[in-house]
């Protein structure tokens, strides 16, 4: 097989737009891990929620309204959408997760499971399985870009670049801000947190909905990308899980670190041996296992 | 009483098929014992498992490739299935075994997604059309158990259901012993406290590993026994949708009870027969379920049932 330069380069490239993605759903896993102890089953359901808010708002919304010519526009669905499934989250953790906190985690994590398949079976009553496209992509991110060793999607560029601040931003936000050392203080010891007269519960409901509001927000910037399909949650969610396992939950660098080379990993592997693309990350997953059983950036319990 | 209870649901099971329709008892059977196989691991170890699907699955592909093409009896193929099932959980065990709780949840999860994929690109289980026309053949080489009764214009296909009977009944005899062996009380000493049982010197890993190896096998006996019930083996029966209902069916059922799995998925079973004109909505429907249990119904109904006989037997005994 003839394998270029341009070739490798550009798949690298695809591979990090992808694994932008990982990290800013595993970022969001673990940063709601670390103070509620669960993991988030339905993020990827929340992820696919996020995409179909942009769809609906875009194609349904106005005709719905009874104004015909209005589409939400992306830039709005960008705000919009992480705010109405972050709210969502918010009603999850206050109604329910906040009832499960004394119980066994591994319940937390079957609850979860469970809002996942309501939220897909529900959209897969109204929507096709095998995907709608998102037609709202603004003019000015058609196109493409000359990155001198290949023409280059700008939409692509944009998704990275947008990606990888929110991931960076949110790093400096939870270690590098006082909000943030609330929140790792939280995650160390939760009843000496609230001794000092801090809010915990209030902080926890609002990490919720800080975390699911990600997965909404790469849902929105995957939308113009992959087409918005029921089953896109379920697929990514199941391979964020084995980035979050590679990483470990332990650090957010970590788990951007890991997203974002495993995205590239899975690109390389696009043009070394295709058939295993989709089962790279998984078998990296078992060798870390074998190798370093806590993960590259866990700690050893 | 528990004698008389055993007598009283053997007989059951012994008439079922005169009852109801066969096929679905012996769908309710295969289901009803990969639930208390599950139930094995998460009930009295603790451990929950996301990756179940994987033994179930892979054994009914295994088995039923091997009884197709190359004429291996029913009950030797569903022997295979089995151990190439424990295999599977043995490899499994090995990689997931040191990690608890949430990050077992998730390998199992992955490691399940790998045999997933393999088993939809290979090319010996067909694909998206699964493994189809597995011939059910001759028990011992002597009972042909594809033959079909009919009585009383009904059709029974009574080998084939007493073929499946006796397997459940042999497997849920090996969980009823491992429960109540030392080594079951040593399992749930795991759960309720771990430190404390290494300290007690007990070998902890070797312990929950032989116990997902065995819940491993026996799934794989489940899966096996069903490609020969439907003659089918498919990629639905290897999806995190199996692992996720064998889940639910254990915890509508009853966690650490011994029927509770039993009963969990006869309901399972039933309510998806029932609904299934429903399409997709069913999915709302076990997704619902899920929630309600684990918010408000934790015990399960024989879990329920157990607690109402515990609390009236303190109040007699004052």
């Amino acid at each position: 097989m003839h394998l270029s330069y341009q070739m490798v380069l550009a798949q690298l490239m695809l591979g990090l737009n992808n694994g932008a993605f990982y990290a800013i759903l595993s970022l969001g896993l673990a940063v709601i891990f670390g103070l509620l102890n669960i993991i988030n089953f339905a993020h990827g359901a929340l992820y696919m929620l996020g995409a179909f808010v942009a769809l609906i708002g875009y194609t349904k919304l106005g005709p719905l309204l009874g104004m015909p010519d209005f589409h939400m526009n992306y830039w709005a669905a960008l705000i919009i959408s992480p705010l109405v499934v972050g709210l969502l989250g918010v009603l999850i953790e206050k109604t329910m997760l906040k009832r499960l906190s004394k119980v066994d985690h591994l319940y937390g994590l079957l609850l979860t499971f469970g809002l996942a398949l309501i939220l897909q079976g529900v959209f897969t009553n109204y929507f096709n399985v095998s995907g709608t496209s998102y037609n709202g992509k603004p003019e000015i991110l058609r196109g493409v870009v000359d990155l001198k060793f290949r023409m280059f999607p700008t939409y692509r560029l944009w998704s990275i670049g947008l990606s990888l601040s929110v991931c960076f931003v949110t790093w400096f936000v939870i270690e590098r801000t006082k909000l943030g050392s609330y929140l790792r203080a939280g995650t160390e010891n939760p009843a000496l947190v609230q001794a000092f007269g801090i809010n915990v519960p209030l902080m926890i409901t609002l990490t919720y909905g800080f975390g699911v509001g990600l997965a909404a927000f790469a849902g929105v910037v995957a939308a113009p990308i992959y087409s918005v399909s029921p089953i896109m949650g379920t697929e990514m969610i199941i391979t964020v899980f084995a980035v979050v396992v590679i990483g470990g939950m332990g650090s957010i660098m970590g788990s951007i670190w890991t997203g974002l080379s495993l995205g590239m990993l899975e690109g390389l592997t696009k043009v070394i041996y295709p058939p295993a693309a989709n089962t790279v990350i998984f078998f990296m997953m078992i060798l870390v296992l074998l190798i370093k059983p806590a993960g590259l950036f866990g700690k050893e319990q | 009483m528990n004698r008389k209870l055993w007598t009283a649901l053997f007989l059951l099971g012994m008439v079922a098929p005169f009852l109801l329709y066969p096929v679905f008892v012996m769908q309710l059977l295969c289901f009803a014992l990969f639930a208390c196989a599950f139930n094995l691991l998460l009930g009295y170890a603790g451990l929950l498992s996301f990756g179940h699907a994987a033994f179930f699955g892979g054994a009914a592909y295994i088995t039923g490739y091997l009884v197709k093409n190359t004429g291996l009896t029913p009950e030797l193929g569903v022997l295979v299935g089995t151990l190439a099932a424990g295999m599977m959980g043995y490899l499994f065990g090995l990689l997931t075994i040191r990690r608890q709780g949430i990050y077992f949840a998730m390998i199992t999860l992955a490691l399940a997604q790998v045999v997933f994929f393999i088993a939809l690109k290979s090319p010996f289980t067909g694909g998206e059309d699964g493994l189809q026309d597995i011939p059910r053949g001759m028990f011992l080489g002597l009972i042909n158990l594809g033959h079909t009764y009919h009585i009383a214009g009904k059709p029974l296909e009574l080998n084939l259901y007493y073929f499946v009977f006796a397997i459940f009944c042999l497997g849920f005899w090996i969980i009823h012993r491992a429960i109540h062996s030392p080594f079951g009380q040593v399992l749930k000493a795991i759960r309720e406290n771990e430190p404390r049982a290494i300290s007690l010197g007990y070998k902890v890993e070797r312990v929950k590993l032989l116990a997902f190896v065995l819940s491993a096998s026996l799934t794989g006996t489940a899966g096996a026994t069903k490609s020969l019930v439907f003659q089918l083996a498919s990629l639905t029966d290897s999806s995190w949708h199996a692992s996720g209902e064998v889940i639910l069916m254990t915890l509508l059922g009853g966690l650490g009870t011994v029927l509770g799995p039993v009963v969990g998925a006869f309901t399972v079973i039933t309510l998806q027969s029932e609904l299934s004109g429903l399409g997709s909505w069913v999915m709302v429907i076990i997704g619902a379920t899920f929630v309600v249990c684990v918010l408000a119904f934790r015990r399960g109904f024989v879990g329920e049932v157990l607690e109402k006989i515990r609390i009236r037997a303190i109040k007699h005994n004052k």
